[in-house]
């Protein structure tokens, strides 16, 4: 084997190789905690406040991310079943019921054994998060934090620091993380320790300046990774990971092995014809078929809404100024949380400014079901978007959770006629440029 | 400027048909009056808004808060899977109903909290979010809204093309001082007294708010009340009933009249932003502190606002004990997830503390009520001869 061929070895695959072992330990830490009756906090992608708890030691348990292996390993049925049995409605968020499963449970969970919540910490990014905590203080009594982060008042007015109105935001935000700084020191007993607390920020900096560089690294032809399928696995090592050094380590290698592939022209797809960007939240429940009905005909996820807000806009790759960790933490918060929501609300703007940069031959629009944050506007930005660029869309609808909203005939029918009406525009295009 | 005068002169029935006629009128002809008269308009989605800052620039504040149109041109802007009222609401405007200077709404909800970008794309005219804190515990929530409330009166301002001064505003703060009080005398006279006042009247006194001046509407309550008190409507054998569920989409007024119908609906969460301070707001130097500190010290429950000082299930108990009613009709939205949610921690106490229940769920376009009617009508007479 040359150098090179080794060097390829061991570098391409490698984000997916670590990324699924992170995760098994991961899930593996959480049953020890669960098995000793150890504390742990319950947490959102969409801010974390992983940097917070991870100076207190506390281990994090991502339930989105509980109630989405449910679907992909294929027995989130029985879970939303039982859900329902209890009371909740088949019309409300699956993430939510078939976490209630879990709890109803004991923690029992396909990867191993979910710990109860010492306290449950949130932001306001997504509603139903706040409704799913109240179920956590009812089921468990812990305490709940809300850590309220306001958005973007309407497109294109975001403010900035020295802005009036953004000091005023980031004051407020300030203010509850030093409260919830108070509540984690009650509830675990341990001082605040601002100097553990800088060194997780660093990790946190160097794993989102890594986020924004390997999504850029899909600006190359073929794009180096599959923004739906690989995009999952870095965006669970991006929240269950942040602050920490495995995850910044994992990051820098990641970006490496994306550079990597860019340069040497070696794509997530073996024949990448067309470029597309996802939105919304993937179809779960058949989460790898999903993907074929793209990648048969040549279609590649270059980028994604999903690798924004649910990376709670890390992917700004904002970084904290470590001499003034708490304030640049409220402003970091501020900002990042802020473009999550923006990315759900306000993304037909983003799209416009992005599809030359990365060559953009479609946009699969799929709102789904369950998450009405992502999905209630997808129609009518999908309309504004189409005012703004002559760039064609598929408008997909079925579900994160549920297979029963899940109709895969239908779906490949809808997907098949997109790919056709692209290939016919590719055609046209190649029969104007002869002619020209 | 004047714009519903249908009632002046009239006796209680008369007033009663008219205010019904202008709730159930999905031309909006009072917001048109309104604009005829070189009035503007700021629009607001569920559940609460400091109307007194739109008041006090002199804009007319009105609810959206759906309407019995079918969303024939909303329905494309919108996916599967969605509550009636927030495409309704968008109908209401796009279908010329409701011509608005302003929309502002809340991010109360997932799908509510698309709604300004959505009205953003389609309309020229500002729409924004105001936010309202989702952390009223936090020790800086009340000056930081104050501080929100300050950027609002900011883009007012803009659209008005004058100040809104501190003066203004407190001068508004007193108009709707004294309609929270009309407002808490018809919930009074409702819980003491619900042969006197049947729920569908009750329910439009209160909607007829959000549709006309509030100097109108204190007037026309300042009639009613003492025209509902002077009935001589009789007392009847009937069971006493809270509807919970009707924070942001309501139920057609013909659902109301026939709970109206069948039972004494002694207190509801109809309309509740439009009574969500629950005492007067203090008349002060810094009116903006008032309305933020009011709102979030003294202030009633929704769903889709966590407090920690109130659990939305102690706070359905309390509603109940203290309009000493004997069941509670839990009711939600079709595809209302905070609704929906929360029914089921309703129902949990609800089996706690022994207190019957009906468990439901309505549209604000549906029509049909002959088999609800049935069942609760099953399901009083369950209590009834228990």
């Amino acid at each position: 084997m040359t150098i090179e061929a080794a060097t390829k070895n061991e570098i391409v695959g490698r984000g997916n190789r670590d990324g699924a072992q992170l995760f098994r330990d991961w899930f593996a830490e959480l049953g020890q905690t669960a098995e000793k009756g150890e504390q742990s906090a319950y947490v959102f992608v969409m801010g974390s406040m992983n940097e917070i708890l991870k100076t207190f030691d506390l281990p994090v348990v991502f339930p989105e991310i509980n109630s989405l292996q449910t679907a992909v390993r294929r027995v989130a049925g029985d879970f939303l079943s039982e859900a329902e049995d209890y009371g909740y409605s088949p019309d409300i968020c699956g993430y939510v019921k078939a976490d209630v499963s879990v709890q109803l449970r004991g923690g029992e969970h396909p990867m191993g054994r979910i710990p109860k919540p010492t306290i449950a910490v949130l932001t306001n990014a997504c509603n139903t998060y706040v409704k799913w905590a109240e179920i956590w203080e009812r089921m468990h009594g812990c305490p709940m934090f809300t850590l309220d982060v306001p958005g973007t008042r309407e497109a294109g007015t975001q403010t900035w620091p020295g802005d009036q109105d953004f000091e005023n935001d980031r004051r407020y935000v300030q203010k509850q993380t030093k409260e919830l700084i108070a509540l984690c020191e009650q509830v675990t007993g341990k001082k605040f320790d601002i100097d553990k607390f800088r060194e997780i920020l660093g990790h946190a900096n160097s794993m989102s300046v890594g986020w924004k560089r390997v999504i850029e690294a899909n600006k190359a032809t073929p794009a180096p990774f599959n923004a739906l399928t690989d995009g999952t696995i870095f965006l669970g090592v991006a929240n269950g990971f942040r602050g920490t050094k495995e995850g910044a380590d994992y990051f820098n290698d990641l970006v490496e092995e994306m550079e990597y592939k860019a340069a040497n022209g070696i794509g997530a797809l073996a024949e990448e014809i067309y470029r597309l960007v996802f939105i919304g939240v993937p179809c779960y429940p058949i989460f790898r078929r999903f993907n074929e009905l793209f990648s048969e005909w040549g279609g590649s996820f270059i980028n994604s809404t999903y690798l924004w807000f649910a990376s709670g806009g890390s992917n700004l790759g904002f970084e904290y100024d470590l001499d003034k960790p708490l304030e640049s933490f409220a402003e970091g918060t501020l900002i990042s949380v802020r473009d999550a929501m923006d990315s759900m609300f306000h993304q037909s703007q983003m799209l416009v400014d992005m599809v030359d940069d990365y060559s953009v031959d479609g946009i699969v629009y799929h709102p789904i079901k369950s998450c009405r944050t992502v999905s209630t506007g997808l129609a009518d930005s999908r309309s504004y978007f189409a005012s703004k660029k002559d760039i064609p869309s598929l408008f997909v609808e079925s579900d994160m959770m549920d297979s029963r909203e899940i109709s895969e005939a239908q779906m490949k029918n809808r997907i098949d006629a997109f790919f056709e009406g692209l290939a016919s525009r590719k055609q046209q295009a190649a029969i104007a440029g002869k002619e020209d | 400027m004047s714009v519903f005068n249908e009632w002046r002169g009239q006796p209680l029935e008369e007033i009663m048909y008219h205010c019904r006629e202008l709730v159930e009128d999905t031309t909006f002809p009072t917001i048109k009056r309104w604009r005829e008269q070189g009035g503007k308009v700021l629009g607001h989605f569920q559940v609460y808004f400091p109307e007194e800052l739109a008041h006090a620039a002199g804009m007319m504040p009105v609810k959206m808060c759906g309407t019995m149109l079918e969303p024939n041109n909303a329905d494309s802007h919108f996916g599967s899977y969605l509550c009636s009222i927030i495409k309704t609401s968008l109908e209401a405007a796009l279908a010329g109903g409701i011509e608005l200077d302003i929309f502002v709404s809340h991010p109360i909800c997932d799908a509510a909290r698309n709604l300004a970008a959505i009205f953003g794309r389609n309309f020229d005219y500002p729409c924004q979010i105001l936010y309202l804190p989702q952390n009223p515990n936090s020790s800086d929530s009340v000056n930081w809204l104050a501080d929100e409330y300050g950027r609002m009166r900011r883009l007012i301002e803009k659209v008005v093309g004058h100040e809104v001064t501190d003066t203004a505003i407190a001068a508004s703060i007193e108009v709707f001082n004294e309609n929270r009080s009309l407002m808490r005398e018809l919930y009074d006279l409702k819980r003491e007294t619900p042969w006197l006042v049947t729920a569908d009247e009750a329910y439009v006194l209160v909607a007829i708010a959000g549709m006309i001046p509030r100097e109108e509407h204190n007037e026309l309550l300042a009639a009613v009340l003492p025209m509902l008190r002077d009935r001589e409507t009789r007392q009847e054998d009937r069971i006493r009933v809270v509807f919970e569920g009707a924070f942001c989409e309501q139920p057609p007024l013909d659902l109301i009249r026939m709970l109206g119908r069948t039972c004494y609906v002694v207190d509801d969460d109809f309309l509740i932003g439009m009574r969500y301070i629950l005492e007067d707001v203090p008349v002060t130097s810094n009116p903006l502190l008032s309305l933020s500190e009011s709102y979030i010290e003294r202030s009633s429950y929704s769903p889709v606002q966590h407090d920690n000082r109130k659990p939305k299930e102690e706070m359905l108990l309390q509603r109940i004990k203290k309009s000493r009613a004997d069941a509670a009709i839990v009711a939600a939205a079709k595809m209302c997830e905070p609704g929906l949610e929360e029914q089921v921690a309703y129902i949990y106490m609800l089996d706690e503390e022994n207190i019957p229940y009906f468990v439901s769920e309505f549209e604000e376009n549906m029509s049909s009520f002959d088999q609800l009617e049935l069942q609760i009508e099953t399901f009083l007479e369950n209590i009834l001869f228990a």
